[in-house]
């Protein structure tokens, strides 16, 4: 067994490794992640890069470790932000981006030991890169939006976001039943 | 179907989840032509699979009507190609006709101003003769036509009756080497002898080398063959070079270039005038000045009414007054003093009762001004005068002149070849 087969896990070890919040944490802790994300960059525009729904999203994808709870996490959060975000912003694009986040990082939580910090990290690295680039497409494809696409940004900003979804996380492993 | 569903849960309901919220976008927006999103998707997405039916339909349904349809048009293009290849004979022939009634119009016309008298008849048939140029005309005997006689269209002459049965003619075409007639030439009127030469040209034979021809110069019949009637075409020379004894001359018939289908038979034919050249063409020509008196007074002037134009005439009129003087008649007993100046001599004293055989009649002065002509105007002389000599070689000028050069001939009947015919009328070709 190496290093790389030790973090694979078994079946038995993925359902027991399933963790639970509770309903108010499922609640609360997207919702606050929202309205983080409408009103602090308001007062801190360089938080505006800080794409804390998403983080959520795939922490609770991570830890449920069942796709359709995830995907239906990512579905909600994405839909809430789209409401909340600017009136000509049609909803569902973020919902459709964010549901399949929660799917993938759900996905990926049955096969890996999420749990370590540096896997956490490029998790959140490569989500917000997913993120970043497929909400472009999305815009192109099915809006017909000519939105620029910068990778050495989102890059940077895929970096910084991965920084904070480390710590992020862990506060978040302190809400667990 | 539901162990299919157990089995992919989990990509069924993110796939139910992401076709409810791409139905709740798609409802949403609107397009630049304010159409909702939706319902272009909905089109965008049938479209193409309408495009493939269509496409499937006309590659398969369409193929096996347009193969019934082929069927039919393949006999129908049968039947095109018949009735295009009828119209194209009737066309044909309706050109043909066409043709006809230009060649029939043109011998009406031709017959109404001609003096001769003539029929139209039809060629029917050709010489069976190996270098024989003759052809079968539909006019007889029983039509008036004989032996001998004409044949002739509006472009000139075509030949002579060779031999005249009951309901048909043998024409001798003049390019039969056998065929010969009287031509005369149309600047210089130059006769000469058409002859057939077996070829499409013919040759105008016993013209002399000192005749002045030119290529391209018109001939037409002269009358002297007592077949064709004087002032008919004849045809163009052609080739015209000096031969051994006579020039050879080459002309191109034209009575014959365009085909021969109808042909008039002159059966009573009028000599008329040969047409005038072109302008251009006609010469005048001008007599020099007389030379000067020997003794080296001046020539006597050529007054108008002086015919006394040459030394001759200036000798004899001085012979004549040497006369007077020594009462001397010519002819008559010894001569008398010739080397006596008649100016300073006095005539004897007439005898009365006699007149004197010297005096001029008319009552004309004596002196040699009467008569003359102007050395070089070219004005007309004196009413009744005229030049008493002719130009010697050398001694003529020619002077372009618009004045014709050829006199006027004016038309002479010829003796009928037959019986004047009553039916002259063109028969209808």
């Amino acid at each position: 067994m190496n290093e790389f087969s030790d973090r694979l896990l078994t079946e038995v070890q993925r359902k027991t490794r399933i963790f639970k919040f509770r309903p108010l944490t499922i609640v609360l802790v997207p919702l606050a992640a929202i309205l983080f994300q409408v009103y602090v960059p308001h007062f801190f525009p360089y938080l505006r890069y800080l794409e804390l729904p998403l983080l959520v999203t795939v922490y609770f994808g991570l830890m449920r470790r069942q796709p359709i709870a995830g995907l239906l996490f990512g579905a909600g959060i994405g839909l809430a932000q789209d409401s909340l975000s600017a009136a000509n912003q049609p909803l569902g694009m973020f919902g459709i981006v964010k549901t399949l986040v929660g799917y993938f990082a759900a996905s990926i939580s049955m096969r890996f030991d999420v749990d370590n910090p540096l896997i956490q990290f490029v998790l959140g690295f490569f989500f917000f890169f997913f993120h970043q680039f497929f909400y472009w497409v999305l815009s192109r494809a099915l809006l017909g939006q000519q939105i620029d696409f910068d990778p050495q940004q989102t890059f940077v900003l895929g970096l910084l976001n991965a920084a904070v979804a480390v710590p992020l996380f862990m506060l978040l492993d302190k809400m667990k039943e | 179907m539901e162990l299919l569903l157990n089995r992919y849960r989990n990509l069924t309901v993110l796939l139910v989840v992401i076709g409810a919220q791409l139905l709740l976008l798609a409802y949403q927006v609107k397009s630049n032509q304010d159409v909702r999103l939706v319902r272009v998707w909905a089109v965008t997405a049938v479209t193409p699979l309408a495009r493939i039916l269509e496409v499937v339909r006309r590659n398969t349904i369409g193929v096996a009507e347009d193969y019934f349809d082929l069927v039919n048009v393949r006999d129908e293009n049968n039947q095109v190609k018949k009735e295009l290849g009828r119209l194209k004979m009737e066309n044909q022939f309706l050109k043909t006709e066409l043709q006809t009634a230009d060649r029939a119009q043109a011998l009406q016309v031709f017959q109404s101003r001609t003096p001769s008298r003539t029929i139209a008849a039809r060629i029917i048939g050709n010489g069976t003769g190996t270098n024989s140029k003759d052809v079968l005309i539909d006019r007889g005997s029983g039509s008036g036509v004989r032996r001998g006689m004409a044949v002739v269209t509006p472009d000139g002459i075509v030949g002579k009756v060779l031999a005249s049965y009951p309901t048909a003619s043998q024409v001798l075409l003049i390019t039969d080497p056998s065929f010969a007639a009287g031509v005369i030439s149309e600047k210089n009127h130059i006769h000469g002898t058409l002859k057939g030469t077996g070829q499409s040209k013919c040759k105008i034979d016993y013209v002399q080398n000192e005749e002045r021809v030119d290529v391209g110069e018109a001939f037409y019949t002269s009358g002297e063959d007592r077949v064709f009637p004087k002032g008919l075409p004849v045809g163009t020379a052609t080739v015209v070079r000096p031969g051994q004894t006579f020039k050879e001359i080459y002309v191109v018939p034209s009575g014959s270039q365009n085909g021969l289908e109808e042909v008039l038979v002159v059966l009573e034919g009028v000599h008329q005038d040969i047409p005038d050249a072109p302008a251009a063409a006609s010469n005048d020509i001008y007599i020099m000045p007389p030379p000067k008196a020997k003794d080296g007074t001046a020539a006597a002037p050529d007054l108008p009414g002086s015919n006394l134009s040459t030394d001759a005439d200036r000798l004899r009129e001085r012979y004549k007054r040497i006369g007077e003087a020594q009462g001397h008649a010519f002819g008559e007993g010894r001569p008398g003093n010739f080397n006596l100046n008649p100016d300073e001599a006095k005539p004897p004293a007439a005898v009365p009762g006699q007149p004197s055989r010297s005096q001029p009649s008319g009552g004309q002065p004596s002196g040699g001004h009467q008569g003359a002509v102007s050395p070089l105007s070219p004005s007309t002389p004196a009413a009744g005068a005229r030049p008493s000599i002719t130009p010697k070689p050398g001694t003529a000028i020619v002077v372009p002149s618009d004045k014709p050069a050829s006199p006027k001939i004016t038309p002479k009947p010829v003796k009928p070849v037959t019986a004047p015919e009553s039916t002259a009328s063109p028969s209808n070709p």
